[in-house]
Formats: C-alpha cells, structure tokens, sequence
C-alpha cells in the first residue's frame, strides 16, 4: 500500500486530509511539524508527503530543504498544502524541491487533481 | 415555482438552445434563476418570467437561457484529449497541411478552461523547439460566458482544478483574490458567440472541434442535428473530440470513434460517398 505522511499543526486539517487520502487508498501517516516529519521520514521514508507551510518548531519549507539532502529523500512525492497562496511562496517551494501545491482551503476534488498532476 | 412556469422554462431553452432541461430538478431551475431575477432587479423568479413572457425581449430571454447551460468546466479536463492534441492530431493534421495552421475549435468553451488549456499545451509544443501552426477559436451560446473566458481571470478554487503548479507560475499572475492568465495566452484564441442549434454553415472549415460534454446536454434530435453540421464543418480527415462517455452514434455512420481514445473521432469517408451515391 502507498504511504502518505500528512505534516499540519492543525489536527483537524490532518484528520480531513486523512480521510480523503485513505479513500485514494493511501495508508496514513501524521506529524504536527517538520521535525516530527523528519524522524518518521528517517524511520520510513513514506511515498507522498502532504505539506504544510507555517508550523512551530520546524516549517514546511526548512523541512522539505532538509529531507531532500537526505538519503532517498529525492524519493517521496512532496505536496505542499498552505494558506499561502503567492506567487513568491510558491516559486519558492517549487526551488526547493515541491512537486505540486496546494492553496488552502481545499477539498478532495484539488487533492484528487493535484496528487494526479503530481504523479501519484 | 409554479407548474406552467417551470414548464415555460423548459420549453424556452429546448426552443433556444436545444437543451434539455428536466423539469423534475425544479432546485436546479432555481439555484440558476434567482441569481438572474436578482441581477436583473426582479422580486422574484415567476416576477422574472412574467417579465420575460410579457416584454419578449431577446436580451432578458437569453439571461434565462443562459444561466441554464452553465457547465463544469476545469483546465486540461479528463487529460487525455490534451495528450491525443499533442501526440495524434496534431502531428497528424500538421503533415497533411504541410506548413498551413491547423484550424482548432472549441465549441461551448463556458469560462475558458479547454481552449486556454490548448493554447498553455501548445505553447509548451513550441517550446520544446518545434515550429507548431495552429489556429484556435472558441464560442459559446452564453455571452456572460464568453465575457469571462475573455477576462482570463479565474477564483483560486478554478485553477486548482487540472492546472498544474508550473503551468501556474509560467502562465498566470495573481490580481488580488484572483488570478490571470497572460496576455501572450489570452491573445492566441479568437472569440465567437455561436449557437450550436442555430446552424454552422457561416463558422468555415475547422480541422479539430473540441465539443466535449454539450451534446449530452441536448434534446435528441438537436443531438443528432448538431453532429451533423459538425460534419460539414470539418474537413474529411478532421477529428472530433466530444465527453469521454459521449458517442457520436446517433449521427449514424458520419464518424468513426478513434480506437483506444474515448471520445476521439474521425469523419467516415465512405459516409459522404454513401450519401451522394
């Protein structure tokens, strides 16, 4: 089965991107910031990463830096998926590696089309 | 709403447009019509029928009919049409013409969506270094429509549907909660108010008409009518590209579906000949 590792300080935004993940058939996986997403990608690199920006302790964007200078951290498909919805934030996450992104507020249809687009 | 004015309604836009409008979803006659009645500053929807049945004015008949063929509409929708443009038609057609532009028509564009998507994939064909002729127009019935199809500018929600995230950052830039698709794409399709019924003898020859998801939304014989002058408007190697689950079959034997691509479909050659003979 597929893994998902949905990275958000928000538990209901992780428990509604959850429940459309696991209907894509995705088995799930959470972490409330970057640094919980580091050591569960160090633990077991999962095959998609859903992505948010603006967290305490590590954000979105430091995080995804860091995991793709890790071993296999090319690997996962990474979705940001934020309340940014600027041009320069986007570019920005695009420059570090992003795959697809996400303006919040979303609804299963963009997580449906943007994981397509992204390959998933 | 009341019986005869749903009724009404129905038989307005099948006599306009051809459509067919099931007078059960009396929710949908109203979730489109309020906005209307609104706009146009009446109380209330039977006020704005009252209004359309006593003045028959073309511009407040139409307000109504429009708002009734709204369609879903998302950028590179179903996807593979787009692939079949850049893999099979379009090398196809462009051998044929040697050189000439290939003529490409999307028929009922609603906000944009399809033919701005050819023009970002086209684009993206020339930028992978070849020489890529093509001619794209757009129509639609609605000229509210074609109003914002022109304006290029679409909510946050639109283009998160089918555009992907560099196509975005390539091709659009945010005007505060919107965003807008480049003049250098805006500026590659033509715009035409047509209505599908109304015959398509003046629209010219197109190589590529892109009708996806209307015909489903006609009455039957305006099913089989519209396939029919399409027909004529495209030449004898020209493609037709309707809804993925949309057969060309009513029309009998005038198109052939292209093996392996839903929706794609080729004139029948042997079908004019049959006709004439």
């Amino acid at each position: 089965m597929r893994t998902c590792l949905v990275v958000d300080d928000s538990r209901v935004i992780r428990k509604v991107a959850r429940r459309i993940l696991e209907d894509m058939g995705f088995e799930i996986a959470e972490a409330a910031d970057g640094m919980e997403a580091l050591a569960w990608c160090r633990a077991a690199m999962p095959d998609a990463i859903l992505l948010d920006w603006n967290m305490p302790v590590m954000n979105g964007i430091d995080f995804l830096r860091r995991l793709r200078g890790e071993p296999a951290g090319e690997t996962p498909v990474v979705v940001f998926c934020t309340v940014e919805n600027d041009l320069a934030h986007i570019s920005e996450a695009l420059e570090a590696g992003a795959n697809e992104y996400i303006m919040k507020p979303f609804d299963g249809d963009i997580i449906e089309s943007k994981f397509a687009e992204a390959g998933l | 709403m009341r019986p005869d004015d749903i009724s009404f309604v129905v038989s307005l836009c099948r006599a306009k447009a051809g459509l067919k409008v099931s007078a059960e979803k009396t929710y949908l006659i109203e979730s489109r019509l309020a906005p209307v009645a609104r706009r146009e500053g009446y109380e209330s929807i039977p006020d704005l029928l009252a209004a359309v049945r006593a003045k028959r004015e073309e511009p407040l008949i139409w307000s109504v009919v429009e708002a009734m063929t709204l369609g879903e509409s998302a950028f590179f929708r179903d996807r593979a049409p787009f692939d079949a443009f850049r893999d099979e038609i379009y090398p196809t057609l462009a051998r044929a013409r040697g050189g000439e532009a290939v003529k490409v028509w999307s028929a009922a564009c609603a906000g944009g969506q399809e033919v701005y998507s050819l023009a970002m994939l086209i684009t993206e064909m020339r930028d992978g270094g070849a020489p890529v002729n093509v001619e794209l127009a757009a129509s639609d019935i609605s000229a509210r429509a074609l109003e914002k199809a022109q304006s290029g500018l679409y909510s946050q929600f639109e283009i998160q549907r089918g555009l992907p995230i560099r196509q975005l950052v390539q091709h659009f830039e945010k005007v505060d909660d919107l965003w807008r698709l480049s003049a250098d794409i805006r500026r590659m399709v033509r715009w035409r108010r047509i209505n599908l019924i109304a015959g398509l003898g003046a629209v010219g020859r197109w190589d590529v008409v892109f009708c996806r998801n209307v015909l489903s939304g006609l009455d039957a014989p305006y099913q089989k009518k519209v396939l029919e002058d399409l027909m004529l408007v495209l030449p004898e190697d020209g493609y037709l590209v309707l809804g993925a689950k949309e057969s060309a079959q009513i029309a009998g034997d005038a198109f052939r579906p292209v093996a392996g691509s839903p929706g794609l479909f080729r004139r029948n050659p042997e079908f004019r000949a049959a006709a004439a003979a």
